[in-house]
């Protein structure tokens, strides 16, 4: 019994809870339908709200939990010989001994790694995909294999059954209820508003999920690296070796170089993008005219709308090779992946986001304040540089902030345009890394979730959202407080 | 500024009548010049850059769209096309296509014969033109056992060359094309056997090593389905979140809380929710990797708060009377909403959804960590199958080593430009259309 089946069933209760609640209405108004409460639909709406809101919920519920659940229940059913018969064949000869030592606790005696392992090699045998598993351990899985199907098609079952009776249950109820004093639209109401809330909810909701997910798997990183060395260190290198004897097989977790890099390429976007959109927003809310106004807008937003990846592409093809060209002429030695490069391209990109920023936070400046300065004498740029931007000032600072966030954030240019080797250099010609190339090389290939490697990962995500975070609520509250002294 | 400039030359009627004065006023209005220049430097810098991108990529992607064909008499030999015999295509041996191209090739130059120069001969020839010898014949069943004239793609190096991406005159070295190759192609192009095509392979085939072989309809349908699972998401969660927050939050703690938070969500940087996706949606509830129903909930989430803002504001440029006028009449302050309020502010809601869309459309760091970058042979035929999206194929391109992905990358880039365009226009006609001023 596939899901899909159960929420068509549920659907098609939800329409006959529908179709019942409202002919139950019908019939006890006995043709007179003004000595009801409510309009009719009303009590229809009632009815198949709680026929499929509870239900609804349960299946999510479900479909969430129903992997983990069902994996754990496998596992820890599996039988200690089964387990110890999978591990001989499958887990290095080094690793066994602990595993042999505590075979009593069954899985239990397993590592993370190794569960993960059996658990894969389990689901692709229940899958019938039995080509992707060791065949020496094929036979001891069978039973854990079959055991999982079991479950799977139990619970499905059973998932059904309870939706169903829910349903029916919920059916019988509302029908009971509905009578001509029953205030189904105030009922219907209070459901739906309590839906909106619910949604509204979502949004606190990623955020935990985001701090979550970051601050759980951090944690876990920082008992493996201290916190002083990944916030201090001067090395970073996090490639952990396979085998223990291996050189450098401890990994160097200092993420001070990619800081300093992450730092290095906002830098030189701002001084691409400040003073390009700071300038454009002023000369198109000062000087152009209406005409000129309404088609450089529409280009800028084009600028705006064109997807990161496209910059990271352009960076490569023609700015990087430019770049590198110049420098070869003045006998500059120009990385090919240089910080430059990466810089402008991501500069360019926010030139859009800075001038439509800073346009807004012109515009809020009042017309009285240029026509005192006009009234005097001075001429518009005197006007723009002594009146309007020093009352703009907080707000173009915000602005400003608030486009430093999003070049530090910034991920496809950097990936495709900038190193992925961690130098410590303020030399905007070399090639550096930064926070967010480091998240994407690392993520991007070998997916083991205990290493240090892996988990660095969420610590580096974690440094990247609290920055910009701040960074936001400070612009924020700075742009926010800014209008309304004018508004 | 001329009738400002006019007492400057014409001294009678000046109030600045010293020298030192009348260069004071020199200087200021050199200074206005200049400021005014420096405004039209940066705003030219800024649309140039745009041209200069957008021209680069016409530019290098416009010749991805067509594809340059040698044509060979191929003889599709029965024995070994089909050496059981039984005539069902199914039983085709299609590993042996590619020898059949081979043969046809070693024909057209009956004088090559040494292995060292017959490999330099194969050169010319697509590795993959099996590939479409075996479309052909499944197309054209009846010609096994016969010799037919067959136009199959060259190999990246000549249709480089022959469309002129690749200099021919540069030294041997510095191209992938030797001059014995180009003799070959030469003497191909004055029989008349080489023309170039239209490249429907291009909208056809999904992700292939081979440039030749390499389409971008997976990764357009890997888009689709994402964007599918995204807006179904998103629009409705959006609407009631705004509605909520606009029509009916009391002003409180909480409300406030949400307000701060939506704001804040849209400047969290895009690979955070990638990252938030891999530790939950992927790691946590074991959801399938690489798989649109993941990407769609990750960009649902990441498009909510811009949803969200356009809708309110949407919301809020309905005038108070349209809701003091249905509450007078009895309605309900749900109704109120649903019935009148809602459906004047739907035009701006669709114009900042397809905003977002677009957005999301372009979106890739976050698709990278959860794995939608999977080599996808196939277009995914559901929302649970391993599959790519136009932007993670953009990337996956621009870092292949062969010249012919250069001009794929960029014509994929025109393909979802394209989509973004057209998205964009759509909103600005809803705008255009529909808005209303009370």
């Amino acid at each position: 019994m596939p899901i899909t089946y159960t929420v068509g069933t549920l659907l098609i209760l939800t329409a006959l809870g529908y179709l019942l609640g409202r002919r139950k209405a019908v019939t006890v108004a006995g043709g007179n339908i003004a000595s009801l409460h409510s309009v009719p639909s009303y009590y229809g709406s009632f009815s198949a709200l709680w026929v499929l809101l509870p239900t609804i919920s349960l299946v999510l519920l479900w479909l969430a939990l129903k992997g983990p659940v069902i994996n754990w229940a496998v596992v820890d059913g599996m039988a200690p010989e089964a387990v110890l018969g999978w591990a001989n064949a499958s887990i290095p000869p080094g690793e066994l001994e602990a595993v042999r030592a505590r075979v009593a606790e069954g899985a239990g005696a397993l590592t993370d790694i190794q569960r993960q392992l059996l658990l894969i090699n389990i689901t692709n045998l229940a899958a019938g995909q039995a080509q992707y598993v060791n065949p020496a351990v094929v036979d001891i899985l069978r039973p854990a294999a079959a055991h999982m199907q079991d479950l799977r098609s139990l619970t499905d079952w059973a998932l059904f059954g309870i939706c169903v009776s829910l349903a029916a249950a919920a059916l019988f109820i509302t029908r009971g209820k509905i009578g001509p004093a029953f205030r189904a639209r105030n009922n219907v109401e209070r459901i739906v508003t309590f839906l909106l809330i619910i949604c509204s909810l979502i949004a606190i909701l990623t955020t935990v999920g985001i701090v979550l997910s970051l601050v759980f798997e951090s944690l876990r990183f920082f008992t493996k690296v201290p916190v002083t060395e990944f916030l201090f260190g001067l090395q970073w290198s996090p490639q952990t070796a396979i085998r223990a004897d291996q050189v450098g097989s401890s990994g160097a977790f200092g993420a001070v170089p990619l800081f300093a890099g992450t730092l290095l390429i906002a830098t030189i976007a701002m001084c691409v993008a400040a003073p390009v959109g700071l300038l454009s927003a002023i000369y198109l809310s000062e000087y152009a005219s209406g005409a000129v106004r309404n088609v450089i807008k529409p280009v800028l937003e084009i600028l705006a709308g064109i997807p990161t990846v496209v910059f990271g592409f352009f960076a490569i093809l023609t700015v990087a090779p430019f770049i590198r060209d110049m420098g070869a002429a003045i006998g500059l030695d120009v990385s090919s992946q240089s910080a430059l490069a990466a810089g402008v391209v991501m500069g360019i990109m926010i030139v859009p986001f800075v001038s439509s920023l800073s346009d807004d936070v012109i515009n809020a400046v009042p017309q009285s304040l240029r026509d005192g300065s006009y009234g005097l004498g001075a001429t518009r740029s005197e006007t723009v540089k002594q009146v309007i931007l020093p009352a703009a000032l907080p707000g173009i600072v915000g602005a400003m902030l608030l486009a430093v966030s999003r070049a530090i954030g910034e991920t496809m240019i950097v990936v495709m345009a900038a190193g992925l080797q961690a130098n410590l250099t303020a030399n905007p010609l070399a090639s550096v890394t930064t926070v967010t190339v480091q998240i994407k090389s690392i993520l991007v290939g070998d997916q083991v979730f205990d290493s240090a490697k892996t988990l660095s990962v969420f610590a580096l995500g974690l440094v990247l959202f609290a920055v910009t975070l701040v960074l936001n609520v400070v612009a924020l509250r700075i742009v926010q407080r800014y209008r309304e002294k004018y508004d | 500024m001329t009738e400002i400039t006019a007492p400057l030359s014409d001294r009678s009627v000046s109030f600045h009548t010293s020298d030192a004065a009348e260069k004071r006023l020199r200087a200021r209005y050199a200074a206005e010049k200049r400021f005014k220049a420096y405004g039209v430097i940066a705003i030219a810098f800024a649309v140039s850059m745009l041209a200069i991108l957008l021209f680069t990529l016409f530019r290098t992607g416009i010749s991805a769209f067509w594809q340059t064909e040698m044509q060979l008499e191929v003889t599709f030999d029965a024995a070994v096309v089909d050496p059981k015999g039984t005539g069902n295509p199914a039983d085709w041996d299609r590993g042996a296509f590619q020898g059949l191209a081979n043969e046809a090739l070693y024909k057209a130059f009956p004088e090559v014969t040494g292995r060292t120069d017959r490999r330099e001969l194969r050169g010319l020839l697509s590795p993959v033109a099996g590939a479409f010898l075996v479309n052909y014949a499944l197309e054209n069943p009846a010609v096994v056992g016969q010799t037919v004239k067959v136009w199959l793609p060259t190999s990246d190096g000549i249709n480089q060359i022959a469309k002129g991406n690749i200099d021919r005159t540069l030294p041997e070295s510095n191209r992938p094309v030797n001059d014995t190759q180009l003799g070959y192609l030469d003497r191909m192009e004055s029989q008349g056997a080489i023309r170039t095509a239209f490249n429907s392979t291009f909208f056809s085939a999904s992700d292939s090593n081979y440039p030749e072989l390499a389409g971008i309809l997976g990764a357009t349908v890997g888009t689709l389905l994402t964007m599918v699972v995204t807006i179904l998401l998103s629009l409705p969660i959006s609407v009631a979140a705004a509605v909520y927050l606009e029509e009916f939050a009391p002003k409180n703690r909480l409300t406030e809380l949400i307000e701060v938070n939506i704001n804040n969500l849209a400047a969290v940087p895009s690979i955070v929710f990638g990252l938030l996706g891999l530790a939950m949606f992927l790691n946590f509830f074991g959801m399938p990797r690489s798989s649109p129903l993941v990407g769609g909930m990750v960009l649902a989430l990441l498009v909510l708060p811009t949803i969200i803002i356009a809708s309110r504001a949407a919301l809020k440029a309905v005038p108070p009377s349209i809701r003091e006028a249905a509450l007078g009449m009895g309605a309900s302050k749900l109704q109120t909403v649903m019935h009148h309020v809602l459906p004047l502010a739907m035009p701006g809601i669709m114009t900042g959804t397809i905003i977002a869309m677009a957005h999301a459309l372009g979106e890739t760091a976050p698709l990278l960590m959860i794995g939608m970058n999977a080599f996808v042979t196939a277009p995914p035929t559901g929302f649970l199958d391993s599959s790519s999206a136009l932007p993670v194929q953009v990337y996956i391109w621009a870092d292949k080593p062969e010249r012919g992905f250069v001009e794929l990358t960029s014509a994929a880039i025109l393909v979802l430009l394209t989509f973004l365009v057209a998205m964009n226009a759509t909103a600005i006609y809803f705008r255009k259309k529909f808005e209303r001023r009370w």
